[in-house]
């Protein structure tokens, strides 16, 4: 089992050992690097970003990234050259159009449908129950006397 | 108005049913290449055989191809390369193959050792001409027409029942 475990650490090591980064990072790159990477689906893991993968093609793309930014492309040059690529769904925002529209729109439409159903509801039930029928009123005294027997 | 409150629940559940039925059958790896319908993006790259060679898309203006993106390294490319090897025999149409972040032994010995099917590999050591084509994985294959133009990607594997049921009968229409 330890043994295992071992192995395991070091298959792992060296998995991870692939993804190492550039060897001079500019700051500067770096962090439009991730500000922009934060926002890229990862496709080969896809819940997780291209910031935070570790997949030889995250790092390819990040590396395709740095090098459009060196070139001095804009992020959202950067954007459509992902998009062009790999389709709206590499975008963790995806944008308002046709095909999306019901991704935007659907939860607040839910929202409005269930407060629509939450009023109506409500509603009917504020209506006031009817009154006791004549017959059953009886004053404070006649009540007590029927406890009392 | 006492029916309906049975029957709103049944409707609401029958439709969560069919939408949850129907995403138990989309595969969520399978991501609608954008470049359907879209010029081929151009690339000149050294061949695998030949590394004096280039091979560029536009050498194969006027014919219907296949691009097939593989690796020595990538196990999903065993699985399909006894499909290719077998559909290269009937000479539908030229493969090629774009030798994707390797090692050109290791891509040499591949293909000694499993069989041939394509008129040529392109080399793609750096995987640069991959990320142009959107592959995220290994195997994609791309079918591109006389014109250039990217008709159908198969992401994963060609299985024989795609290449009948799909591949060959766009290759029919293109005119192949």
């Amino acid at each position: 089992m330890r043994r295992l475990a071992l192995a395991l650490m070091f298959v792992c090591g060296l998995a991870f050992g692939q993804a190492s980064e550039i060897a001079h990072p500019d700051p500067a790159v770096e962090a439009r690097l991730k500000s922009l990477a934060e926002e890229l689906r990862c496709l080969v893991c896809q819940n997780q970003t291209i910031a935070d993968s570790n997949a030889a093609l995250a790092l390819d793309l990040r590396n395709e990234i740095r090098e459009q930014i060196a070139q001095g492309k804009s992020d959202d040059e950067i954007r459509a050259y992902m998009v062009a690529r790999y389709g709206d769904f590499v975008l963790y925002r995806p944008p308002w159009k046709a095909t999306t529209i019901l991704l935007w729109v659907g939860p607040f439409a839910l929202l409005a449908l269930g407060l629509g159903i939450l009023y109506a509801t409500v509603g009917r039930r504020r209506v006031p129950g009817p009154e006791a029928p004549e017959g059953e009123r009886r004053s404070a005294a006649e009540v007590e006397s029927l406890l009392e027997d | 108005m006492k029916a309906l409150k049975f029957v709103i629940p049944l409707v609401v559940f029958a439709a969560l049913a069919i939408f949850l039925a129907l995403g138990l059958t989309h595969d969520p790896r399978e991501i609608p290449s954008p470049f359907i319908g879209k010029p081929a993006p151009a690339f000149r790259l050294e061949r695998l055989h030949e590394p004096a060679q280039t091979f560029s898309p536009a050498d194969m203006k006027g014919k219907v191809w296949m691009l097939n993106v593989w690796a020595s390294w990538c196990v999903s490319c065993r699985v399909e390369h006894p499909v290719l090897v077998e559909f290269s025999k009937r000479n539908a149409v030229p493969i090629v193959g774009l030798d994707y972040k390797d090692k050109r032994e290791e891509g040499l010995q591949w293909l000694a050792r499993f069989g041939n099917p394509y008129s040529l590999s392109a080399f793609d050591g750096e995987g640069r001409v991959a990320i142009d084509y959107g592959v995220y994985g290994a195997p994609e294959t791309f079918v591109i027409d006389k014109d250039g133009v990217i008709r159908y990607k198969q992401i994963g594997p060609i299985t024989p029942e795609a290449l009948e049921e799909k591949i060959l009968p766009l290759l029919k229409s293109l005119g192949a």
